[in-house]
């Protein structure tokens, strides 16, 4: 059955339509859980709000779940899903630039679209500093490309790089989650905390 | 100062959701959520009506074409990201915290704010290009579906996060 629009069970359009819609409850479910606030999201980095590492893990602990019964339920072909491809060294060169912009900047891309949408002018600020970032990137392609392309190992999951099954994986990464969820209630009561 | 206290929805209520929408767009569509892929989509298109020749020969215009062909801006990022727009401000609009502002620590000026913003996001848009995907697309939706570059690059965000929050805590504590 799943995924729809992988096996032609909507149309194109009705899929971007769709899109539209996830996206409504995307930024939705961001801003009642307060990752429309910079000070909030930064929080986490000092343990005065661990909100963003609460929802963060709850989200991809349950939507990990919810794959493995759907397809355990045989409601969707886990092979037609889209893996993100691992480049060694992009991903982790990457995701370290993005640390220090997070820490910066206090937001992410998908937060300041929803800060921006509640009227704060510094995601919106936020917004043009990607826009310049992606041109910058754009330009000199060249000269990262190297870096950009470098280590491709595929579309490894990391049930099949420790040899488990996806199931085993899964459920260790609830222990992992469950352990921190318990680091950050302890964090917020070790740190002071302003109403803000 | 405000005499309202602001309201959030309880984090772990709020994980469940955002879990439950990831869920959805994975088995309607066979793929995560994302954010920075959207303003791609703007900066491509950007490029491609200033300079239509040019943008041809670049190699990142190019790959972005072979991915997706047609306009730009008709892609599924486009699309969600569009929809985080109206369903932040519904929410904004429900909890009542519609307000144009800069928001800021108190120890710090909103043009520091906003300074730092502005770079914190020339980074971010760079390292989300280099790392094919930031918070929301790589990191989140990687580690739902087991993806080990997912998983890194979750680990590098947070953890370079962490490593150097002491040289800005002034901005925020």
């Amino acid at each position: 059955m799943g995924p729809l629009s992988v096996n032609e069970l909507i149309s194109n359009n009705t899929n971007l339509f769709l899109a539209f819609i996830i996206g409504i409850g995307f930024g939705f479910v961001l801003e009642q859980s307060g990752f429309s606030s910079s000070r909030k999201l930064a929080g986490v980095f000092y343990g005065y709000d661990t909100v963003v590492l609460k929802v963060f893990f709850t989200a991809a602990i349950t939507a990990m779940l919810g794959l493995l019964f759907f397809s355990l339920f045989g409601w969707i072909d886990l092979n037609l899903i889209y893996i993100n491809p691992t480049y060694l060294t992009s991903a982790i060169v990457g995701g370290m630039i993005m640390g220090v912009g997070f820490i910066m900047g206090g937001f992410c891309p998908g937060t300041s679209f929803c800060g921006a949408s509640i009227g704060k002018i510094d995601a919106m600020v936020f917004i043009g500093g990607l826009f310049i970032g992606i041109l910058i990137f754009a330009l000199g392609y060249k000269i990262w490309d190297g870096m950009y392309l470098a280590n491709f190992l595929g579309f490894p999951k990391i049930s099949q790089v420790l040899g488990l099954s996806d199931g085993v994986v899964a459920f260790l990464m609830v222990i992992v989650a469950l352990g921190m969820f318990w680091v950050g209630e302890w964090a917020e009561k070790k740190f002071p905390r302003e109403e803000y | 100062m405000e005499t309202k206290k602001t309201k959030y929805l309880n984090p772990y209520i709020g994980g469940v959701l955002l879990g439950i929408v990831l869920l959805a767009a994975n088995f309607i569509s066979g793929r995560g959520l994302g954010a920075s892929g959207a303003m791609k989509s703007v900066v491509v298109s950007s490029i491609t009506t200033v300079a239509p020749s040019s943008s041809e020969k670049m190699g990142f215009v190019k790959e972005f074409r072979d991915a997706h062909p047609g306009n730009p801006m008709k892609t599924w990022l486009v699309f969600e990201m569009t929809g985080v727009l109206v369903g932040g401000f519904i929410s904004g609009a429900f909890a009542g915290r519609l307000k144009l502002k800069v928001e800021h620590s108190p120890k710090i000026t909103s043009k520091r704010r906003l300074l730092f913003a502005l770079m914190g996001g020339m980074l971010f848009g760079f390292g989300a290009e280099l790392g094919r995907g930031c918070t929301s697309g790589s990191a989140l939706s990687g580690m739902a579906v087991l993806s080990l570059g997912g998983f890194i690059t979750m680990v590098a965000i947070f953890g370079t996060a962490y490593a150097t929050a002491y040289f800005f805590r002034k901005n925020w504590i």
